[in-house]
């Protein structure tokens, strides 16, 4: 917590200072006011007592009530300050953060995570600002500083004080330590619930195919009552806290009282309108001390909460970048990659998922991976732009080893396009020419690439066509649709080598051959890298490398796989019958 | 995580959601209360009587207070009393003690003035001898013995002019007196006149408490302020009751609440869980399943929350509200109106300020969505970001939202901030306000002081429950909106139950189906899916149904299984209209494998078993082994007890094996397979073909795919297209029609 608290700027230190001492100001105050207000009560109760005197003493509290008032106001100010520029900040360095692991890591922390950790861990922590930077100056100010007034008037009364005290914390301390943790196991049943509400949504197909409402509804039922029973027991115990709060408090003022009729009664006459006085002053500011400990506890209940949030953002922070930069720009040679010997690792596994694997793209060549599910074909391919580092080998473009570019360098010779077709809320034409490759992209680039991926039907089709928007995720447009915009941006690139990392899966047939013959017409020059599952979109490739369990089976043609690699004739005859492949 | 932000927390200011409309909400929710009513009411009374208490306790403070308050002043009665008999004491005793030699020469004496002479004769009428002049003292005094003790003239000037009373004389010349039991000793007497003697009227209250407890005891317990110990232990005992029944009531009526609302919020949980069966499938194609999980947890949260908290208090408030208000009017209504007015004032502001921060809020939420979707972007296609050297474009979006946010964010905490401390000010300015105007009535005797304590009271009283009251009402807006949600689901129209007139037994079913001009239109779609489509399925045949996507697959085996009714046409199998069949028995009879991998939390036997009964061990070996999956099962830590959901090390095409596994333990005459070996790899997939064909053996099948290598070795390959079929026949006959088929089996392998 005080990690990321670090990270503020010093205008938010000058800020808090400012703060700490306005609260300062405030808590004199506002301890202040209690003598004025017994003033008042002894003035209005004695005869003697001018109506000015009153008046007076009215105004002074008026005005301490009002210079408190101005002070939190301004110290509320301050606070929302340093609270939002905290969100501000920690949220900007977490995204950078993000922005900059591998993915690798990203996967480590899981991309939910990674999304909850930058909004709602961030929020937390914010809240904790807003709310408990106050009190947590505040309290222990007030508590100090009205225990000290108090503590010399009279021990009686300061011992019924400590008394109510120590009652108070340990009830709140009982509670918390039987309560608290059940916060925990009620959450975990609530994502049991709801995995289990879930579940039954998305597979009604399921469901209702096997006749298993009743098995989901028990299940349910079960998780249901466990959550249920979980939460009474923690709110019944809890709502004795309120209670006993309010029990305590009254029954210190009246016990205060109490003593103070028991005192003045013994007491020499001339002591007993003060003492009468000093009983009204304590009274009140035992209120003030009982207040003080009670925010501090609750201070120490949101506490822990917060503190996981902080926890769960430094792991982020912490983490250390894997992929380091190097500092090539600019190569000789040109749409070359090649592998030499690489394998490659997860940090913690024991097994290798790819293992000395060599071959080389020459520029202009087409080469084609495939394998079985599991193979490491997609591994393999995003060992490239470096989403992985190659745990031994070298991954080269260019005859560079990647490791040895700038990252952006080595990105502008790429044209990747994932598995997953990714769409982003902007324009069509935006989607297209995101990002940046140096060069400025004109609209007729754009259309082209649009054009080539086949896009260009659909896209004329829609109703604002090329400045179309496409909402998040592209839920507006067809899967296949998106895997042609995305096909389209790599294109827009103009790169020199093209990694498709089986994004023909959403096209059909027809269209899945069309694009490709699109593809090699309009880039000559270009290297590219495919990883398929079909036989039918890389029979052609100039170079098809098969991968078996992370092992390079056989590497050549088509025709000379067909002969030489069990595996690939395998795969090939699950797809296609023996007479098309003699047909070939 | 898309979508379904957590709830932001609920403080002042926050903007609610405000329900479409409120009363009917209300209604629904309150008929639905309906079992709840006497619990309900029962505690809704309790915290009634826990306001009252808690009104009628301030007033015994004040007592308790007054009662202390007395305890200052002194018993001017018996002061008046002691001095009273002290002095009549005295002058009874003083002639004879001092006696005087007034003889009438004194009168003629020339030596003495004629004013001192007047003085004497003022003197002697009025019993005042210390007003003698000292000339004439000198002349008329002379030692004499009083009552056998020897009093010089010296003593007696000194008695006189000094008030000093030698020793030997005191017990001679007072008689010891006795008031109200105590008894006065001469010399308490002589000491109660000294000190008497040096107060100055004027001088201040506590001055004169100081001289006053120079005086001798006997006299002081007479005078001392009287506290009424019996009379305060009685208030103070009796507020303890008050205080300790309050904390019970305030305790018995949280119970009761917290047991209601929990069990309300479980019922209601349940409802939703039973519901969600029995809606059609039409409705799951409109809704969002993040929207009807939002309705289990968070609404039904919201709702149990408010009925918790909220609904008390707001009770609690409401009487302590009315109630301090008729307090304050029955006690004095000047001092009301002040009170009211007074915080009249600071909640015109304070609403003011609120009102404003709503806006503050909403922008803050807004913006705070539109920051999470830049996150959420980025992050999710982070791959992309990075390879398109993205980084500068997302950084900006981030920046300009973050930015945007943080002024929100500023401006709602303050504003948010800022009601606490506005209320501690009104309840100051409200006591100040009273305290003033309490001492101006004060003073023209119009009040008591025990009135002005006891407005301090009312008026903390008055000022808390309004923000209270103002809270309470915001989580019942939001608490109307979220049971308008629920009861919408909750009362969505369900599917019609079936007109069951036959029954195929599992047992005795062939196997025949036939398709008979089938026509079938989604919900809000123009065009039908299906149309006009027909086919006759013979027992034991495998059938594939292939055609590009949106002809209406899936569409064909949705209707079979009775997902949606047809609109015309029909379905019968082995000749009986499904019609005429229950959902249950229909989906007996088959066994369905979908493309999507439906897992649930659990065990993989439990997956795969599902709810089944009596599946031996065994048995599940034994499918597995078939399907390819045991191995592969053996090999992680926990074998068949292995989890599913949280082993990452299960992949999607072995995820879909499990389900393929799951549907293979059913024996059952039908079985449809919907792309369900597409996340599988080609050699994979043949494998598990192989062991689907060994058990599919002599039942029917249909299996549609993507993968036309697959369905090659199908005995009738239907294709469609536009929700009819086009062609339909075997691979060889198909290949030979050059159409349809033809063209889409030959596009696999055009380069």
């Amino acid at each position: 917590m005080i990690k990321l608290i670090k990270n503020l700027t010093k205008k938010d230190y000058i800020y808090a200072l400012i703060s700490l001492i306005l609260i300062v100001i405030q808590v004199w105050l506002e301890l202040k006011m209690p003598d004025f207000m017994s003033k008042v009560t002894i003035l209005v109760e004695s005869d003697g007592s001018k109506m000015s005197e009153i008046l007076l003493n009215g105004l002074y509290m008026m005005l301490c009530a009002f210079g408190s008032l101005i002070s939190t106001i301004i110290v509320g100010y301050l606070v929302a300050n340093i609270s939002a520029s905290f969100s501000l900040i920690t949220r900007k360095k977490l995204f950078e953060k993000v922005e900059n692991l591998s993915i690798a890591e990203v996967k480590k922390f899981n991309v939910s995570s990674l999304i909850t950790r930058t909004t709602n861990d961030i929020t937390q922590i914010e809240m904790l600002i807003a709310m408990g930077l106050q009190l947590l100056i505040k309290a222990p100010i007030t508590a100090v500083w009205a225990v000290s007034k108090i503590l010399n008037k009279n021990f009686t009364w300061s011992m019924a004080t400590l008394i109510a005290v120590l009652i108070l914390l340990t009830v709140i301390a009982i509670l918390t330590i039987i309560v608290v943790p059940k916060f925990k196991i009620v959450q975990k049943l609530t994502d049991k619930l709801n995995n289990s509400a879930r579940e039954n949504l998305t597979g009604i197909r399921v469901v209702r195919a096997f006749n298993a409402q009743d098995y989901q509804e028990n299940k349910f039922d079960k998780v249901n009552t466990d959550l249920t029973n979980q939460q009474l027991f923690n709110q019944r115990t809890f709502s004795i806290m309120q209670p006993v709060m309010y029990l305590t408090m009254h029954t210190l003022t009246l016990s205060i009282y109490f003593i103070g009729a028991l005192l003045i009664k013994d007491s020499i006459l001339s002591d007993k309108i003060t003492l009468f006085g000093d009983m009204v002053v304590f009274s009140s500011y035992a209120i003030q001390v009982i207040m003080s400990f009670l925010m501090l506890a609750v201070i120490f209940m949101i506490l822990p909460r917060a503190s996981v949030s902080a926890k769960r953002i430094n792991e982020v922070l912490d983490e250390e970048i894997t992929i380091k930069e190097g500092n090539v720009t600019k190569s000789k040679e040109k749409g070359t990659v090649e592998f030499k010997n690489v394998s490659f690792k997860y940090p913690d596994a024991e097994e290798y998922l790819l293992e000395n694997i060599s071959f080389k793209a020459n520029k202009g060549e087409t080469v084609a991976f495939i394998g079985s599910t599991g193979s490491g074909k997609s591994t393999l391919i995003n060992l490239i732009p470096r989403f992985y580092d190659a745990t031994d080998g070298q991954v080269l473009v260019d005859n560079i080893n990647v490791k040895d570019y700038k990252l952006e360098s080595l990105y502008n010779k790429l044209g990747y396009v994932s598995q997953k077709a990714v769409m982003f809320d902007a324009s069509v034409s935006d989607n297209v020419s995101y990002g940046n490759n140096g060069k400025k992209k004109t609209k007729e680039e754009i259309k082209k690439a649009i054009e080539v991926s086949l896009a260009k039907e659909f896209v004329e089709k829609l109703d604002d066509k090329y400045e179309s928007h496409i909402a998040q995720s592209g839920t507006n447009i067809s899967g296949g649709q998106k895997q042609r915009l995305s096909i389209a941006r790599a294109i827009a690139r103009n790169p020199e080598i093209y990694i498709f990392d089986d994004s023909f899966s959403a096209l059909d047939y027809k269209t899945d051959s069309l694009l490709r013959k699109n593809l090699k017409k309009y880039t000559k020059d270009a290297t590219i890298l495919i990883v398929a599952q079909r036989i039918g979109t890389i029979m052609n490739a100039d170079k098809i490398i098969v991968l078996d369990e992370g092992k390079c089976v056989g590497i050549g043609t088509h025709k000379e796989l067909l002969k030489t690699c069990e595996v690939y004739k395998q795969i090939a005859l699950s797809q296609l019958s023996k007479e098309e492949l003699e047909n070939e | 995580m898309n979508n379904k932000q957590r709830t932001p927390r609920r403080g002042p200011g926050v903007p609610v959601e405000k329900a479409k409309n409120f009363k009917e909400a209300i209604k629904r929710l309150l008929k639905e209360l309906k079992g709840y009513k006497v619990f309900i009411i029962i505690s809704l009374i309790l915290a009634c009587f826990g306001a009252i208490l808690s009104i009628s306790a301030p007033n015994r403070l004040t007592k308790l207070t007054d009662e202390i308050s007395k305890g200052l002043v002194i018993n001017t009665k018996n002061l008046e009393k002691v001095t009273k008999q002290i002095t009549t004491n005295m002058t009874n005793s003083l002639p004879s003690v001092l006696q005087m030699n007034i003889s009438p020469t004194i009168m003629m004496d020339q030596s003495i003035s004629l004013e001192d002479k007047n003085k004497l004769s003022d003197a002697l009428k009025n019993n005042k001898y210390n007003e003698i002049p000292d000339s004439i003292l000198n002349k008329i005094l002379t030692d004499t013995y009083y009552k056998g003790v020897l009093v010089t003239k010296t003593d007696k000037i000194n008695m006189l002019k000094n008030g000093i009373i030698p020793g030997n004389l005191k017990d001679v010349i007072f008689d010891d007196i006795t008031i109200d039991n105590v008894k006065i000793t001469s010399s308490d007497q002589v000491e109660f006149l000294k000190v008497l003697s040096t107060i100055d009227k004027n001088s201040k209250n506590t001055k004169v408490y100081k001289k006053l407890d120079k005086l001798p005891k006997s006299i002081r317990l007479l005078i001392e302020p009287n506290m009424n110990m019996k009379k305060i232990k009685k208030i103070t005992i009796y507020l303890i009751i008050i205080y300790i029944i309050s904390a019970l009531f305030t305790f018995i009526q949280s119970l009761i609440m917290t047991t209601v609302s929990n069990k309300f919020a479980k019922d209601l949980r349940n409802n939703i869980s039973k519901k969600i069966n029995k809606l059609p499938l039409k409705y799951f194609d409109k809704h969002q399943s993040g929207d009807i999980l939002s309705r289990i947890t968070n609404d039904v949260d919201t709702l149990s929350q408010t009925m918790n908290n909220s609904l008390a208090s707001l009770v609690t408030s409401i009487t302590l509200f009315l109630g301090s208000l008729f307090m304050m009017f029955y006690t004095n209504y000047i001092m009301a109106i002040t009170a009211v007015i007074s915080s009249l004032f600071g909640f015109i502001f304070m609403g003011k300020i609120l009102s404003k921060s709503q806006k503050y809020f909403k922008e803050r939420q807004e913006e705070l969505g539109n920051l999470n979707n830049v996150i959420e972007e980025t992050y999710s296609s982070l791959n992309i970001v990075k390879v398109y050297n993205g980084k500068n474009i997302c950084d900006e979006k981030f920046d300009k939202y973050n930015e945007k946010v943080y002024k929100a964010n500023k401006m709602s905490q303050f504003l948010s901030g800022l009601m606490m401390p506005f209320m501690g000010f009104i309840g100051n300015f409200g006591y100040v306000c009273v305290c003033i105007v309490g001492a101006l009535l004060v003073k023209n005797d119009m009040i008591t002081f025990g009135v002005i304590v006891a407005f301090m009271v009312y008026i903390r009283l008055f000022t808390q429950p309004l923000s209270q009251m103002a809270q309470g009402l915001t989580s019942l807006q939001s608490a109307a909106a979220a049971s308008e949600r629920v009861f919408e689901f909750i009362d969505e129209e369900e599917f019609k139950e079936d007109k069951v007139s036959k029954v195929i037994d599992i047992d005795a079913a062939k196997g025949n189906i036939e398709f008979d001009n089938i026509v079938f239109t989604y919900d809000g779609n123009d065009k039908p899916t299906i149309n006009g489509f027909s086919a006759k399925v013979k027992h034991g045949q495998k059938v594939a149904i292939v055609g590009p996507t949106g002809a209406g697959k899936t569409t064909m085996v949705n209707l079979l299984m009775k997902f949606y009714d047809i609109d015309s046409g029909d379905i019968k199998i082995d000749g009986v209209s499904i019609k005429d069949l229950s959902k249950e028995n229909i989906r007996k009879l088959f066994t369905m494998v979908l493309q999507d991998t439906w897992l649930f939390d659990g065990t993989i036997k439990e997956n795969i078993i599902y709810n089944r009964e009596n599946i031996s061990d065994e048995r599940v070996k034994e499918i597995c082994k078939n399907v390819g999956i045991h191995h592969f099962i053996k090999t992680l830590p926990k074998g068949y007890d292995s989890n599913v959901s949280d082993n990452d090390t299960i992949s999607s095409g072995q995820r879909q094996l499990i389900t393929i596994a799951r549907a293979s333990i059913k024996e059952t005459p039908f079985l449809i397979l919907d792309e369900a070996t597409s996340n599988v790899d080609t050699r994979t997939e043949e494998l598990v073909q192989n062991a689907m064909d060994k058990l599919t053996k002599g039942k029917t099948s249909f299996i549609i795919a993507h993968r036309l290598s697959t369905i090659k070795n199908a005995d009738l390959i239907l294709v469609m297209k536009d929700g009819n079929i086009i062609e339909q026949g075997n691979h060889n006959e198909l290949m030979n029609k050059n159409g349809f088929y033809s063209e889409l089996y030959n596009s696999q392998f055009e380069i």
